[in-house]
């Protein structure tokens, strides 16, 4: 039983599953060409920082591009604030080269740790969803590495693009993209604070006056119960002007220089984020937000990113790893959602990272996930009895509603359900049956899921 | 493809009359598992029990296999992997013997031997090759406590399983990085039809808990799990035992 040298065993953000995959690190396009053209019966899929929670980004028995080899930024139009890069471009170093330029990326998500490419195939989304839409909605044009090898300019507005948005890399690789932009005079935040006293006040608070911010979340406290269900700290906020700026920060608008904490060791007893600790830290960090603050300036990573600062944070919950449970369900659905949190509080499931937000119009892409409404994110420890069965009838609350998951953070949905969730299914299945007959770009997730 | 959970979707048992194995599909039925492969000799009995599974919801398929016959093992078990991917191998075939008559007749305990021992080795081989392939899915291979210190009431089923037990064990190391997943279960004194004509011992325990004990095992990607978990100590224990003591022991 002699291994390959190059086989590693590959896992999700969330540490849960690991399967074996022969990893490739193209350097160039022809070598990812080469690559895929070469990556015999259990095919390839691509692959960039890893930040997908689930099974995504893994291919058992097959090839894995790591597209994080293809990392070079091809051309800044600073006055018309478009960005030509290759797919493998992080966020993180799209904001280090265009923040001094005065711009900014148009969405980012929790973490700046994500690829170019990989926003696209997952078409993520940011605090900006209400106004701003998803990541693909500012992307203008892509090349697209299909299964025969070829490699295709993709448009905008054209069926393979919405294929492709939100795709999680089933139609193929995508090698560079054109983005467009969004001009900021600083690198700082303008944020105001406030605390929801329970779920029904939270939801008030968004539906009155999101509009008036480009950026909005909330975190939620989900272990809070009885009347204080569903109690919340929002942050929102926009990019500050100028003249908002102290006459010292003045001098240096636009540097970004974000700072890190020490990694997250290796080894952390499992067990450690269980519901007291959870449920100090959630009433600590209820208690040390301000009831209302306006005008607070924020710099980037602490607004957007704030779980940047500690590298492999994901190791916290040790080796069993964690599940990221999102769903979205429409607007005038409050009750499910009302019904959802009142179960997870209920089940005290220990979550510190939960998040709520209000989606806008969703796009085009076709497993693209948002969808107007609510949508709810969080963590849980893997190893919580039960917990399989426990998801398994949200998703069924979920589904019932009209509303889906998020597959860029799934590990664990029942298949039966995506086609419900996932009404275009369909025709992406039918695109990929006359684009790649023969299946060379699967995913572990596709696998399991039958995409 | 397996969940976050280490729940399979689709499950292949070797031995698919066994009770213990059954009852574990059952269960994993109910979570996630939806293509159920029995895998035994041709009988009602295995029919019977594939019915059962599909009243459950489950695609479940029978293949004739015979674990006395060991140079059929590749041509059966490639068949059903080139069907689709298996994400667990449940690995349950056995007997027990009858330790009185089998010491009066070697052949009959040969096949116990054979059975327990080649059997599991061959097959063994075949399903290792095919999960490293797939790059992923767990060989979970159902040893014995009899396999952990011979005992004189039944040495010639307890050495085969003890076989079994050390030849899974390093399978798993050998396995250890390709994806694949061996896991030893080791359960007490199973009340099944098997054992339905012996006494019964303390820490006997049920088919529905060692179910249970591969569920939790799957989940934490275990390499040995006891069932019950206090058996883990008490072998200990009893592997510690001098011969002298060990061979008055009333077990």
């Amino acid at each position: 039983m002699v291994m390959p040298a190059d086989t590693v065993s590959v896992t999700g953000w969330g540490r849960t599953a690991p399967t074996t995959a022969r990893l490739v690190r193209p350097r160039t396009y022809e070598e990812a060409a080469a690559a895929v053209r070469e990556c015999g019966a259990r095919g390839a899929i691509s692959r960039g920082l890893g930040r997908a929670y689930g099974d995504a980004a893994q291919n058992a028995g097959g090839a894995v591009l790591d597209m994080t080899g293809l990392d070079r930024i091809h051309a800044i139009d600073v006055d018309g604030g478009t960005v030509l890069c290759d797919a493998g471009v992080s966020l993180h170093r799209l904001m280090e080269v265009l923040l001094p330029l005065g711009w900014f990326v148009p969405v980012t998500p929790g973490t700046r740790y994500v690829t170019v490419g990989g926003a696209i195939g997952a078409d993520i989304h940011g605090k900006n969803h209400h106004g701003s839409g998803s990541f693909a909605r500012h992307v203008l044009s892509f090349e697209l590495l299909t299964a025969d090898g070829e490699i295709r300019t993709v448009a905008h507005g054209t069926p393979l693009f919405d294929a492709t948005a939100g795709g999680m890399g089933l139609t193929g690789v995508i090698l560079t993209a054109t983005v467009r932009l969004q001009p900021v005079e600083t690198a700082l935040m303008c944020v105001d604070t406030e605390r929801a006293v329970d779920l029904d006040d939270l939801m008030a608070r968004l539906t009155a006056t999101d509009h008036r911010y480009r950026y909005s979340v909330a975190w939620i406290d989900l272990l809070a119960r009885g009347a204080r269900m569903g109690r919340s700290v929002l942050t929102r906020g926009d990019h500050a002007p100028l003249d908002s700026l102290p006459p010292r920060a003045r001098r240096h608008p636009l540097a970004f220089r974000p700072s890190q904490l020490p990694a997250a060791p290796a080894f952390v007893p499992e067990g450690l984020l269980g519901r007291t600790t959870v449920g100090l830290f959630n009433e600590l960090w209820y208690r040390k937000a301000p009831r209302a603050r306006t005008g607070e300036l924020q710099r980037i990573p602490t607004f957007f990113h704030p779980l940047d600062g500690v590298p492999h944070w994901n190791r916290v919950y040790g080796r069993g790893g964690f599940v990221q449970y999102q769903f979205v369900v429409g607007h005038g659905r409050e009750e499910t959602l009302r019904r959802i949190v009142r179960r997870i509080s209920e089940r005290r499931c220990p979550s510190f990272l939960a998040v709520l937000k209000r989606f806008g119009e969703g796009d085009a892409g076709w497993l693209s996930f948002p969808v107007p409404g609510w949508t709810l994110a969080l963590d849980i420890p893997a190893n919580l009895p039960g917990l399989g069965s426990f998801l398994d009838e949200l998703d069924e609350e979920v589904a019932g509603a009209g509303g889906r998951v998020y597959l860029a953070k799934d590990a664990r949905l029942r298949p039966e359900l995506l086609d419900a969730m996932y009404p275009r299914l369909g025709t992406f299945r039918s695109l990929r049956q006359e684009l790649d007959p023969r299946g060379v770009f699967t995913s572990d997730l596709s696998r399991r899921l039958g995409l | 493809m397996k969940d976050a959970f280490g729940i399979p979707q689709s499950l292949l048992v070797l031995g698919g009359t066994s009770e213990i194995a059954l009852a574990t599909a059952r269960r994993l039925i109910t979570r996630r598992t939806r293509t159920v492969w029995l895998a035994g000799r041709p009988t009602p009995a295995l029919e019977e029990a594939a019915e059962q599974l599909r009243r459950l919801g489950a695609d479940a398929r029978t293949v004739a296999f015979d674990a006395l016959d060991p140079e059929s093992h590749e041509a059966v078990l490639g068949k059903v992997f080139a069907e689709g991917d298996i994400d667990m191998v449940l690995m349950a075939f056995g007997m027990l013997g009858d330790q009185a008559v089998d010491e009066k007749e070697p052949a009959l305990a040969v096949r116990v031997a054979q059975t327990n021992y080649t059997g599991a080795v061959s097959s063994g081989l075949v399903c290792a090759r095919a999960l490293q392939t797939q790059g992923h899915g767990s060989l979970v291979v159902l040893s014995s406590v009899a396999g952990e210190r011979a005992r004189r009431s039944n040495f010639i089923y307890g050495s085969s399983k003890a076989g079994l037990d050390a030849f899974a064990q390093g399978l798993g190391d050998a396995l250890y990085g390709t994806g694949a997943h061996v896991m030893v279960v080791r359960p007490g004194f199973v009340r099944t039809r098997m054992t339905a004509h012996l006494a019964e011992v303390p820490l006997s325990t049920t088919p529905e808990a060692v179910a249970a004990a591969i569920e939790l095992g799957l989940r934490r990607r275990s390499e040995t799990v006891w069932v019950p978990g206090a058996l883990r100590m008490v072998m200990s224990a009893l592997r510690h035992t001098p011969r002298a003591v060990f061979r008055r022991l009333p077990i």
